[in-house]
């Protein structure tokens, strides 16, 4: 009998799994934004603090802003301490989150390649993988020879322009399927009771003083105890109609596709120095990410050239990768802060709580996040793992600056 | 692919360019003055709209000279481009 067709363990989609409510008049906890970020806080709000009487407020669609376009990409060698608890954290949570959602992620623990193209790369490979080893993250240096027997596909000759000189690999890195993460998510809180309300546009939100009462939305006003922010790239619009200032940018980040192919790619493979991402789809599409557009913007679509530099860096690593047609280009809208790190905790107003500032990697943050803003709304303090990632840092000067050092550039 | 009118070279491709953020950020006149509030908002704090944004860029493939553009970050619209020392809509 010939290999298993690619995708044949996709699981097959229940017809429905959430109910779609009308928004209530009144909530204890209303959360902006029904993303990975947005559903796993609601999660978290009634899994470890019996908080339920919750809507999730959504402008479009159940997880189909950059939940529903991004690279799914899932690790935890981050450089500093900070990240690291954080990320750690929600790696943990990863491997054990399908049992407890009872729903299949396609949650692949198939490792990451970060490749480094130059003698400073090297040293800062080596630097990470012993800060990801002090902080029990699990991490290896590779030379060129090893990465490729992780990745047979890379090539490692030293005849193309950045040639590999290695790799650190973290095995218990890799993918998860993003739609079923939010779908999962979607039907145990509604389950738990919590209203998931779609096409709900927040277009502000009321203040008594400086404590928040309620939002604003296309379907009526709502009160509320407290309000999150889970927003992603639109948070300084949400944000603005507060006056309230956030060190944000939001930038298009684009990724593509290719057609349909059979396994090939076995892991995932980084490059911060000529930035491509790649990964394969359990499907079969390669997934490539790029970087993001230099400019603001918040059209969801990208420049051309941000692309062909992706596609060369790709082909150039990957000469095999360039028989591949591409299927299809998007953009998502990533919101930047000048270190490159979240922002997760109070606002300066009572009862209003941000998480937002993941720029281009918040997917792997997600049980991780949740666990940990939810725990801030609940106690109306931030719990230790995201303490350090407070509004205040840009003041104190406290950044976590993980510019480059995150393996990835911004 | 935009096409970003320089005030000293006329239209070119953008990948001619590169952005430098929001425009009319002013050092403040007296840094020793300012409170850490203060300098923070200068340091890390920039106007985000979704809509027209005034910023920098540089013809970094041609004259190499900054300007500045006002462009809308949903439809990418081209609204003016202008050279430094004139006025144009501060970013609330």
């Amino acid at each position: 009998m010939a290999s298993r067709c690619p995708g044949a363990d996709l699981p097959e989609h229940p017809d429905r799994l959430w109910r779609t409510p009308d928004p209530k008049r009144a909530y204890d906890v209303v959360i902006v934004g029904a993303g990975g970020h947005g559903l796993a806080t609601a999660f978290y709000l009634a899994r470890n603090h019996g908080i339920t009487n919750v809507a999730v407020l959504e402008r479009g669609w159940l997880a189909g802003g950059n939940m529903a376009r991004n690279t799914t990409i899932i690790r935890s060698n981050y450089l500093w301490d900070e990240s690291a608890g954080l990320y750690e954290h929600a790696l943990k949570l990863w491997e054990g989150l399908e049992a407890e959602l009872d729903y299949p992620l396609l949650f692949s623990q198939r490792g990451v390649l970060n490749l480094a193209h130059s003698l400073q790369d090297v040293r800062d490979s080596v630097r990470r993988v012993n800060a990801n080893k002090l902080n029990g993250v699990d991490a290896e240096w590779l030379d060129p020879e090893q990465a490729k027997e992780v990745c047979p596909i890379l090539n490692i000759s030293p005849d193309v322009r950045y040639p590999v000189l290695g790799a650190t690999y973290q095995p218990r890195a890799g993918i998860a399927k993003h739609d079923h993460v939010a779908w999962g998510f979607a039907r145990a809180l509604d389950r738990m009771g919590v209203d998931l309300v779609q096409d709900c546009e927040v277009t502000g939100i009321d203040l008594v003083r400086d404590r928040v009462v309620g939002v604003r939305t296309s379907r009526g006003p709502i009160r509320a105890g407290k309000v999150a922010l889970a927003a992603a790239g639109h948070t300084s619009v949400l944000a603005d109609t507060l006056g309230l200032r956030l060190p944000l940018q939001s930038h298009p980040l684009q990724a593509l596709v290719s057609e349909l192919l059979e396994p090939v790619h076995p892991t995932v493979v980084m490059s911060n120095a000529v930035h491509v991402y790649v990964s394969q789809a359990h499907k079969g599409e390669l997934v490539l990410g790029a970087g993001i557009d230099s400019y603001n913007g918040y059209g969801q679509r990208g420049s051309f050239h941000i692309i062909e530099r992706q596609m060369s860096a790709a082909v150039e690593l990957f000469p095999m990768f360039s028989r591949a047609h591409v299927l299809r280009t998007w953009a998502g809208i990533v919101d930047v802060t000048p270190d490159a790190s979240a922002i997760v905790g109070p606002t300066p107003f009572t009862g209003l709580y941000v998480n937002c500032g993941w720029g281009t990697g918040g997917f792997k943050a997600t049980p991780g996040v949740g666990w940990c803003f939810a725990h801030t709304i609940a106690h109306d303090e931030p719990h230790p793992l995201n303490a350090p990632f407070s509004l205040e840092r840009f003041t104190t000067g406290a950044l976590v600056d993980e510019h480059g050092a995150a393996a990835v550039a911004h | 692919m935009m096409l970003i009118p320089c005030p000293y070279c006329g239209p070119r491709d953008e990948t001619e360019f590169h952005c430098g953020g929001q425009a009319h950020v002013n050092h403040p006149n007296d840094p020793h003055a300012v409170s850490d509030e203060e300098w923070a908002d200068f340091l890390f704090f920039r106007a985000n709209p979704k809509g027209v944004f005034a910023e920098r860029w540089v013809h970094a493939a041609g004259c190499r000279r900054w300007f500045n553009v006002r462009r809308d970050t949903v439809t990418n619209d081209i609204q003016s481009s202008y050279r430094i020392a004139e006025p144009g809509t501060v970013n609330e």
